[in-house]
């Protein structure tokens, strides 16, 4: 495992912590939480695991260790959740379907805008099922 | 025995505040239904999107009255949320009379943001650099995203003072950032990567909270808000590619 993957992810998410005024005992953990999900992602993704998957889990424990800590330290689940799910928005695929389009190579492109769309999806039914499952903790 | 008047206004303020700052749908009704539960014995109905809030309260002699505020601003900032949050719990508990709420609701709409906006750009600048690492770029990238991702930033503070159409400021701030990576890569010779100098200064803007905060509204039933902040996460992302396909169009 490379030591740039941990700190950085580490920093970043806490650095954004920052830009949505998060409140102060929640940079830390939340950064920790951010970095966790990202150090899964490319540790699932260094194993061959399809991205899409991958991401899928690293939202689901992101979003399943938010609901933990707001719990714990009674603060709403946002605080935490919001910088943990930055770095696995698919900026990246969206900058490239972005410059397919540009070049006009629209096969490519829309290639990655799929794959962009699927990868959101994949975060948004990360968190899904991480709440379903809270919901269900709660009422049994 | 309390006035309904008075329990109105201070749930329309606590929603007004955590919706304009970013908090989510269910947990803006939440909030107001128990402020409201707290003082009235009878129903309380809300209905929040995005842009507004409706609320009706009814009384133990079933005496209703319904009232609407609209929310014209929209940033994010979560200690606001919490602080607003906090107050509803104080509330609930009966540790807060309904005149207190009302100041110390007050206070906290009129606040300053908890950090003051020289670390917001500085941390925007550090998460910039610290993005481009974590996307395969390597330490020569650093600098050059940290510098484009903090002064893109920047401008995003100072232009969207002066101009409130938001999409509009995420254009011109990622076309400035995307023209500030391009003259950095070859003007100046810093970075080895313009790709990930442009990627990791661009995700500041990214609607994150936005898109978590609209997939947890349709999750929570509340259809018409989450696709509402759904379509505003998707036009602010397609502001940001528009910004960034100009510069590499012009290029």
């Amino acid at each position: 495992m490379d030591w740039k993957v941990v700190y950085s992810s580490l920093i970043a998410t806490m650095a954004f912590g920052f830009i949505f005024n998060v409140p102060k005992k929640a940079i830390i953990s939340g950064g920790i939480i951010g970095m966790i999900g990202w150090v899964t992602y490319v540790y699932l993704s260094t194993y061959k695991i399809e991205t899409i998957s991958s991401t899928l889990i690293s939202a689901f424990i992101v979003a399943t260790l938010s609901q933990i800590l707001a719990k714990y330290q009674k603060l709403p689940v946002t605080v935490f959740s919001v910088a943990g799910i930055i770095p696995l928005v698919p900026g990246g695929l969206a900058y490239e379907t972005m410059r397919y389009f540009v070049e006009n190579n629209y096969s490519f492109a829309i290639k990655y805008a799929t794959k962009t769309l699927l990868i959101s999806g994949a975060i948004a039914f990360g968190l899904i099922i991480s709440g379903v499952i809270s919901q269900l903790v709660k009422k049994g | 025995m309390l006035k309904l008047n008075d329990i109105m206004e201070v749930c329309l303020l606590a929603g007004k505040v955590m919706l304009s700052f970013g908090g989510e749908t269910y947990r803006v009704e939440d909030t107001m239904t128990r402020i409201a539960k707290s003082f009235l014995i009878g129903e309380t109905y809300s209905y929040v999107t995005p842009t507004g809030i409706f609320l009706t309260l009814q009384s133990a002699e079933k005496e209703e009255l319904t009232k609407f505020v609209r929310i014209y601003e929209r940033s994010i900032d979560l200690n606001k949320v919490t602080l607003v949050n906090e107050i509803s719990r104080q509330i609930a508990i009966g540790q807060l009379s309904i005149d207190d709420a009302k100041i110390k609701l007050k206070e906290i709409e009129n606040g300053q943001p908890l950090y003051p906006v020289w670390v917001q750009v500085v941390s925007s600048a550090i998460a910039s650099g610290f993005f481009a690492l974590m996307f395969n770029g390597n330490w020569n990238d650093y600098l050059p995203a940290f510098i484009a991702g903090g002064l893109g930033f920047l401008l995003f503070i100072l232009s969207h003072a002066i101009i409130q159409v938001r999409f509009f400021t995420e254009m011109v701030a990622s076309l400035w950032i995307g023209a500030l990576a391009y003259f950095i890569y070859f003007y100046l010779g810093l970075g080895t990567n313009l790709d990930k100098i442009i990627i990791g200064a661009v995700m500041p803007l990214v609607p994150g909270v936005l898109i978590t905060n609209a997939i947890r509204d349709l999750m929570a039933g509340d259809l018409l808000s989450g696709l509402a902040r759904g379509a505003e996460a998707f036009l602010t992302a397609l502001a940001i590619g528009a910004g960034i396909a100009v510069v590499l169009a012009l290029f």
